[in-house]
């Protein structure tokens, strides 16, 4: 049978294998969008707001993190909570929660910055409203979120893409256990070696499509929500 | 018994406002006390609305000083400003008026029902749960003067605030600061519509080149203006 066909064949039957390793993916990636943007959203939303010595290069600094290379998280994450690493007696290494703390590590600079860069922008154009209104700075901060939610959501798209896509982070403090930690870019890396070509194509199908799903529902949820809030 | 806490009169003592190396106000001096609208004219770049955001302790003045009520420092509680453009905040126009009386202190469970009547203050009954954003041009000024009277403040200030609108939408918001006016409410406004200044004002100060060439009361600038800038100006000439 050739590949692609054996690869639609994994998808349309829901393999149990496969679908084991794509509600971990999910679980995984999704479970670290929702704790970076916990920290990254009112981070960002900080900086963009509040003026203090060194802020200039606390931003520098946060532009350059959205590029941090998924292995030196990986690695990072790894000494952390590695037996003889400070967090070592938390058990948590080759675990998924390591790999969340991973990608967690991995995506919450790119929310925060791009959550930055969104309120500072949004900032311009409420300041002088909410000077006269005297709205405090943590009424600026939640109303600013609040008004930029429907961009922010592109910053949680952004992470989700990074955190779904990467493959060392995941590798390193995961180990890529079957059953276990094994996700789907981990899954078709190791497959792929394998000469697995059926099983890495179906994961890679799905992967997409699960990438397109999120960001169209993130899309039309964009679009009522401008259309009904205004 | 301690009397209320007043923010008039408003007093601009020698006040010279610059940004970017650029004069903008020089050296003016003026006071707003309670009564009738006092209207600011001049024409685009006279330093108006950098008096308006001066009146409302928005900016600071780089020589001079303003005081209210006789206080140099003084929150801005009972002054409200309702900017040329507004901004609309992304909630419907109800939630815009309901975010105003929480930023002013009201009670939540008075909320909701002052902003059913402060919508029908200005005339937008029927259109509270319209996203604010949608609305017209002139429906976006009147929920604007709702959101700044959510403040009850004592001193109005209003920065042109029917520049580009229709005759309707004009008439509607000059309605409103009618209404304003009467209920106490002291309305410092600017325009460079001389049509608006005669129908509204009681006093009026024009303003030219960051300078106050005439001030006083509106029949008087009207009937015998002082100065040359004010006659060419009340007879509808072009101050460049």
């Amino acid at each position: 049978m050739p590949t692609d066909v054996s690869a639609l064949q994994l998808v349309l039957t829901a393999d149990p294998a496969l679908i084991a390793i794509v509600r971990l993916s999910l679980i995984v990636s999704l479970s670290a969008v929702l704790l970076a943007a916990l920290v990254g959203v009112p981070f960002g939303a900080f900086l963009a707001l509040v003026r203090f010595p060194g802020r200039e290069a606390v931003i520098v600094v946060l532009n350059a993190l959205m590029g941090l290379p998924p292995v030196v998280v990986g690695l990072l994450v790894y000494l952390l909570l590695s037996r003889a690493g400070p967090l070592g007696s938390w058990g948590l290494l080759f675990t998924p929660q390591a790999m969340i703390v991973a990608q967690t590590v991995l995506i919450a600079p790119i929310i925060a910055a791009l959550t930055r860069q969104t309120v500072e922008d949004l900032w311009t154009e409420y300041s002088d409203e909410l000077d006269a209104m005297d709205v405090g700075p943590f009424g600026r901060i939640t109303t600013l979120i609040w008004d930029g939610r429907f961009s922010l959501v592109t910053a949680l798209l952004a992470g989700f893409g990074r955190a779904a896509a990467e493959v060392g982070a995941v590798l390193i403090v995961g180990g890529n256990i079957d059953g276990f930690t094994r996700v789907m870019t981990t899954a078709i890396a190791l497959e792929t070696s394998k000469g697995d070509l059926p099983l890495a194509i179906g994961l890679g199908l799905v992967l997409i499509a699960l990438v397109v799903t999120v960001n169209a529902a993130a899309w039309g949820l964009r679009r009522a929500g401008e259309r009904f809030a205004g | 018994m301690r009397a209320p806490v007043t923010d008039l009169p408003i007093v601009l003592e020698e006040v010279s406002f610059a940004s970017g190396g650029v004069t903008i106000l020089d050296r003016v001096s003026l006071a707003f006390a309670a009564g009738a609208p006092a209207v600011l004219i001049g024409p685009n770049g006279a330093g108006k609305t950098t008096l308006l955001r001066l009146l409302m302790g928005l900016a600071a003045p780089v020589r001079g000083r303003v005081t209210w009520g006789g206080r140099e420092q003084a929150a801005s509680t009972h002054r409200a400003i309702v900017f040329q453009r507004p901004t609309m905040l992304r909630r419907s126009a109800a939630g815009n008026i309901r975010y105003a009386l929480a930023a002013a202190g009201v009670p939540r469970a008075r909320r909701a029902a002052s902003a059913v009547e402060l919508c029908a203050l200005v005339g937008l009954t029927g259109l509270e749960r319209r996203p604010a954003r949608k609305l017209s041009g002139g429906e976006q000024q009147r929920l604007a003067l709702a959101r700044a009277l959510a403040k009850e403040p004592q001193i109005l200030l209003l920065d042109e605030p029917t520049a580009s609108l229709d005759p309707a939408a004009t008439k509607a918001i000059e309605d409103v600061i009618r209404k304003v006016a009467a209920s106490g409410i002291k309305v410092v406004m600017s325009t460079h519509d001389l049509g608006e200044a005669k129908r509204l004002a009681g006093e009026i100060v024009l303003v030219h080149r960051g300078r106050v060439i005439e001030s006083g009361s509106a029949d008087a600038f009207f009937s015998a203006p002082k100065t040359e800038e004010a006659r060419r100006f009340a007879a509808g000439e072009l101050l460049v």
